[in-house]
């Protein structure tokens, strides 16, 4: 890939992806996420086995498999917020304490009380309070960070709206914006898609497209096995192990839908066995 | 009115005053964190540390009582906790557990000093009502100072304690030390219902820290303007609590100001704008009409 002579260049992580993308073989470029041998059980019963994985940089990267598969328990445990029994896991090459400022988390809509008393705005504001230190309030700077986060997922004309008072998408676009203001490197989402209206969907894949545009990484906790390959380039399977991981269309295959499914899958045109005599 | 000219009752009502704005002020976030219970768990498990430090010490002190007040009513909440954590006793039958038996310990307690040839134990009973006319200058002094350590406090984390309310898992992610937090904001709420135990006593303490905050969400969807109508809230019931007791005798101050907290809540259930009953009911009424269906 040339480079005209005035251009200063793209983006760190640009070159990162490009790099990754060119050449996913070459040790010096980290993974945007490392994930070895990470293992979480709850109560006794095993949620997560044994993972390994490394997410490379520049990916975005759909996480798919059967319900209780452990999807939302290894962004959990990448994020820090769930204790594994054992593994390690690096983001940036780094321990996640050390690269806070650079890992945004968009978690699951049902995971907050909407009652609370609080307005679109301020709820987005929120994303900037790990960067702010003990007395500071969040000021103008913080507003407008938040309001153009508001305007890349359309809600603007919100911003005044108690939270209590959205939609299920227009709540899923306030968490989305939220993670925006701190302008990360790497994302995680956990089913952002689940049962959102039509503008937030396209809501969220322009922020999905914005973010590939810009080399950042993004890790999307998905459930609806019809649009991975419309929206991601990587793919990760798993059911408690991992079945596979790697771009969409190396590794989302029948046979291994089927691993990761249990075989509880109608893959559309193909042939299912059928018994004898029918 | 010649109570506002009393100096002993100016005395009562500034400490009342400052129980009540304290306790609506944390008591807006034990609602939001939904801890109201832990908040009558506390009260409750206060009992038998008032009553043990008075035993240990033979000091009817107020900062003595507190700090036994307090040091139980930690217990009670960390016992809470870890029942919670390494059980499978869930939060509402682990709250009533280390309640009731806390409680009854603190009865038995109060029973057997009853029994104390000393003629002063007899003060202690007003820790289960509350009675405010037994605030002296000196124990206002004390309240006030540390309801305003406890504002300044939250003043200095608002925004922390917000977050920790609304979504503690980014506040970790975030990088918040969220264990920390949590423990300094419980405390906090420790501290609020414990200054407020002289005037509106273990059994009541509870709900002159949720009432307030209850009746404020009606009318407000900001939560800084939310805690700082709590705190009005509960002002207002300590100043008017203190009256009633004043003026009708034999009247413990504790149910006087969680009467006048409860009636604020009621008025505010109906009438508030937007949330309140009354208010949705002619909105719904005022639609029906307007598309000509049957009301």
């Amino acid at each position: 890939m040339t480079q005209p002579a005035t251009d200063p260049g793209p983006s760190p992580s640009r070159i990162a992806s490009a790099a990754a993308s060119a050449d996913r073989d070459d040790a010096a470029v980290v993974p945007a996420v490392s994930v070895t041998g990470l293992t979480v059980a709850y109560r006794e019963q095993p949620v997560l086995w044994d993972v390994d994985l490394d997410i490379p940089q520049g990916a975005v990267m759909g996480v798919v498999g059967p319900n209780g598969a452990g999807k939302t328990t290894l962004i959990r445990a990448v994020l820090g917020l769930v204790k594994p029994l054992a593994g390690r896991v690096e983001i940036l090459g780094q321990p996640y304490q050390r690269v806070r400022g650079s890992v945004a988390y968009v978690p699951q809509r049902g995971s907050v009380d909407w009652d609370f008393p609080s307005s679109v705005l301020d709820v987005t504001m929120m994303g900037r309070y790990g960067l702010l230190g003990w007395l500071r309030r969040p000021g103008r700077h913080e507003r407008a960070r938040a309001l153009e986060a508001l305007d890349q997922v359309g809600m603007t004309a919100l911003a005044d709206r108690q939270i209590g008072q959205l939609s299920g998408g227009q709540q899923q676009r306030v968490f989305l914006a939220r993670a925006l203001v701190q302008d990360a490197q790497v994302y995680f989402m956990d089913e952002p898609f689940a049962a959102v209206d039509a503008p937030t969907e396209r809501a969220i894949v322009d922020v999905l497209h914005r973010l590939r545009e810009d080399g950042r990484t993004v890790v999307v906790v998905h459930h609806d096995l019809q649009t991975v390959q419309e929206y991601f380039d990587h793919v990760t399977l798993l059911n408690v192990r991992l079945v596979a991981a790697g771009r969409v269309e190396n590794v989302f295959t029948a046979r291994a839908l089927r691993a990761a499914y249990g075989g509880h899958l109608a893959v559309p045109g193909e042939e299912r066995p059928r018994p004898p005599g029918m | 009115m010649n109570l506002l000219v009393d100096p002993t009752f100016r005395v009562v009502a500034l400490g009342t005053a400052a129980i009540g704005i304290v306790a609506g002020i944390l008591g807006t976030f034990a609602m939001l964190r939904r801890q109201s219970l832990l908040g009558d768990a506390v009260s409750h498990a206060a009992l038998p540390g008032i009553v043990g430090a008075f035993m240990l010490t033979s000091s009817k002190a107020t900062i003595v009582l507190i700090m036994g007040a307090a040091v139980a009513g930690w217990l009670g909440a960390l016992l809470v906790r870890g029942v919670v954590r390494s059980t499978r006793v869930k939060d509402d039958a682990a709250l009533g557990v280390v309640l009731a038996s806390f409680f009854g310990v603190g009865l038995v307690l109060l029973t057997f000093v009853q029994r104390w040839p000393e003629a002063t134990q007899a003060g202690l009973n007003r820790f289960l009502f509350g009675q405010a006319a037994t605030l002296l200058e000196r124990d206002v002094w004390l309240i006030a100072g540390i309801g305003s350590a406890i504002l300044l406090v939250v003043a200095v984390c608002w925004k922390e304690f917000a977050l920790l309310t609304f979504d503690p898992d980014l506040a970790r992610t975030l990088g918040l030390p969220v264990t920390r937090l949590d423990l300094l904001l419980t405390s906090l709420i420790v501290l609020a219902i414990v200054v407020g135990l002289q005037a509106v006593g273990v059994v009541l303490m509870s709900s002159a820290l949720v009432a307030p905050a209850a009746a404020a969400r009606q009318w407000t969807s900001s939560l800084g303007r939310m805690a700082l109508l709590a705190g009005l809230f509960g002002g207002i019931s300590g100043v008017a609590g203190a009256a009633v007791s004043a003026g009708v005798s034999r009247v413990p101050t504790g149910p006087a100001i969680v009467v006048c907290a409860s009636s604020l809540v009621i008025v505010s259930l109906l009438f508030a704008p937007h949330r309140g009953i009354v208010w949705r009911i002619a909105r719904r009424r005022a639609g029906m009409r307007r598309h000509a269906l049957p009301v």
